[in-house]
């Protein structure tokens, strides 16, 4: 009885953190329109205490992932000692189509690296590769490829002291997305960091998708293809025909 | 072409099937570019259109699909205007196209085959280089040999017309517009390899269509560009459903800016192409066509600055 009394004294310290992320998104929705050509999302929030801020720094950290799907990564090599020719191929099984990590300093500083892995915070960790064919020896070579040619198309980003945070307490980020975004729930993580520990975090998602006319051509190319390639070879029609006989008519006068 | 420039910026478009985000004014521009040039050359255009796709960056196999599509629609006002002129032999164009359809399956299957492969870029940049090496320099040839000539003797081209083995081939069929009695064997031949070129490459196959149809079949050259429409418009349309319906990458967006700026600038071509002599047409075309295929090449031969690619899963 004692016991279970010293438990619940002990309880509310353990299960409230003591400083929790309170957290804003600037939008919600993402939508692929026709004119889409990439979206900035801003994302921010404030940390909620009940006691003293203590005494040493305070971290924020924040994470936006686009859906997951297995990639063949394919590396070329010299065929015949002439062309340059696909060889081997590793299937890497999750990617993030997207993934962005900002953070208010240095990933080192911020994170240990168990506590990195952990959550699976950096880029590096939220790939995940497993088997490679055995005429495959370099497979880490595959996974790093994906980063690199990702990280050149805008797709992954390292931000690295780009979250703002005043007076220990409010804090923004501002992430940007291109345009050639793949549709789905982007989760969105913020984490609260001292002395490289992970101290308190939250979850939200951001809705990317396709709306409009781009949404249902897209979902007609796919739920009923035949009809799409009817309408695309009649659409074509009409409009080459459309243009040469309005160029006619514009001769004639 | 007389666009305010200060609007390009903002005239990003979003194409639903290649999934990326590219300039309209870009798409319109190389649909006119093309078309000027076909215009002044008489040709088609899929042939240097798929290409120029790839340069900037369209997936291949969206290339290929969207490009037949657009084939379709800019030989549908070419066919019309040849029935009105009665210059279209029916009868040899649905032979043409019985071949057209075999061959573009037979295409399809071995492009679906290789891209599950991850070769089919290799296989439409191979295709391209041959293809285009070939017909670009025996066109470069010919036309140097047709200046010379004329300079020599002041005109006066013999046609060729070879029938020997020809004659010997079974299944002969009567071709009245054409004025010709030859075997059905020909002609169906030449219609499947049009129609491999035509799922693989993306292309009309005129410029393979129209020799083999003069050389090799003996047609009167006024029926030989409105038959190879005919047959090219259904070959073409039964490639756009078959890349719809297997590997989902005809994208209409694409095809219908490319096709508006394609039917403009093939308006300025034509006017362009009457005051040029043929021979130096010919010429202008032919190295057109080597330089393009001298791009492709080096892409094949030199080292990538990038030797990783990313296939999304599931294709």
């Amino acid at each position: 009885m004692r016991y279970l009394l010293a438990c619940l004294l002990m309880f509310p310290g353990l299960l409230m953190a003591e400083e929790e992320v309170v957290l804003g998104l600037s939008k919600k929705h993402v939508s692929i329109t026709t004119t889409f050509d990439g979206s900035e999302i801003l994302i921010f929030g404030a940390v909620k205490r009940e006691s003293p801020v203590p005494d040493t720094e305070l971290h924020v950290v924040i994470t936006v992932a686009g859906p997951s799907r297995p990639v063949t990564v394919r590396r070329k090599a010299k065929w015949l000692g002439l062309i340059w020719v696909n060889n081997a191929a590793v299937e890497v099984d999750l990617a993030p189509s997207f993934y962005a990590v900002a953070s208010t300093g240095p990933m080192s500083d911020v994170l240990s690296a168990t506590e990195n892995l952990r959550h699976r915070i950096s880029i590096e960790n939220a790939i995940r590769s497993v088997g490679a064919p055995d005429n495959v020896t370099d497979s880490a070579a595959f996974t790093k490829a994906v980063i690199r040619i990702r990280r050149n198309a805008d797709l992954y980003q390292q931000l690295e002291g780009q979250v703002a945070l005043d007076q220990q307490t409010l804090f923004r980020t501002a992430i940007k997305m291109p345009a050639n975004l793949t549709e789905g729930d982007y989760t969105t993580r913020i984490f609260l960091a001292r002395e490289g520990k992970v101290i308190s975090h939250q979850e939200t998602t951001i809705e990317v998708r396709k709306v409009g006319l781009e949404r249902w051509l897209f979902n007609m190319s796919r739920q009923s293809p035949a009809l799409y390639g009817l309408m695309s070879l009649a659409i074509a029609i009409a409009a080459g025909w459309g243009a040469s006989a309005a160029f006619r008519l514009a001769r004639r006068d | 072409m007389g666009f305010p420039t200060g609007l390009d910026e903002h005239m990003q478009i979003y194409l639903p099937i290649a999934e990326m985000s590219v300039n309209a004014f870009l798409l319109l521009g190389l649909g006119g570019l093309v078309g000027v040039l076909s215009g002044m050359f008489g040709v088609g255009g899929g042939f240097l259109m798929t290409p120029l796709l790839f340069f900037i960056g369209i997936p291949p196999a969206v290339a290929v699909a969207t490009e037949a599509n657009q084939i379709v629609a800019s030989s549908f006002s070419g066919v019309l205007a040849h029935f009105r002129r009665q210059t279209v032999d029916i009868k040899m164009g649905t032979v043409l196209l019985v071949g057209g359809l075999i061959g573009a399956a037979l295409g399809i299957v071995l492009f679906n085959y290789l891209k599950s492969l991850g070769q089919v870029d290799l296989l439409v940049k191979l295709f391209y280089v041959v293809f285009l090496g070939v017909v670009g320099g025996l066109m470069f040839i010919e036309s140097l040999n047709t200046i010379r000539k004329t300079r020599k003797s002041g005109g006066e081209i013999k046609a060729r017309r070879q029938r020997t083995w020809i004659q010997t081939l079974p299944f002969k069929m009567r071709f009245r517009t054409s004025g010709l009695y030859i075997s059905v064997i020909p002609p169906v031949a030449v219609g499947i390899l049009v129609g491999i070129l035509a799922a693989i490459m993306g292309v009309g196959g005129g410029f393979i269509m129209v020799p083999a149809m003069i050389y090799i079949l003996g047609m009167p050259t006024k029926v030989v560009v409105g038959t190879s429409l005919f047959q090219i418009m259904f070959v073409t349309a039964f490639t756009t459903m078959l890349h719809a319906t297997t590997n989902f990458t005809v994208d209409i967006v694409l095809a219908v800016l490319l096709l508006v700026g394609g039917v403009i600038g093939a308006q300025f071509g034509t006017k362009i192409g009457l005051k040029m002599k043929a021979e130096n047409l010919r010429i202008w075309l032919a190295i057109m066509v080597l330089a393009v295929c001298g791009k492709l090449a080096m892409d094949l031969l030199l080292q990538p600055t990038e030797l990783f690619s990313l296939g999304v899963g599931g294709h």
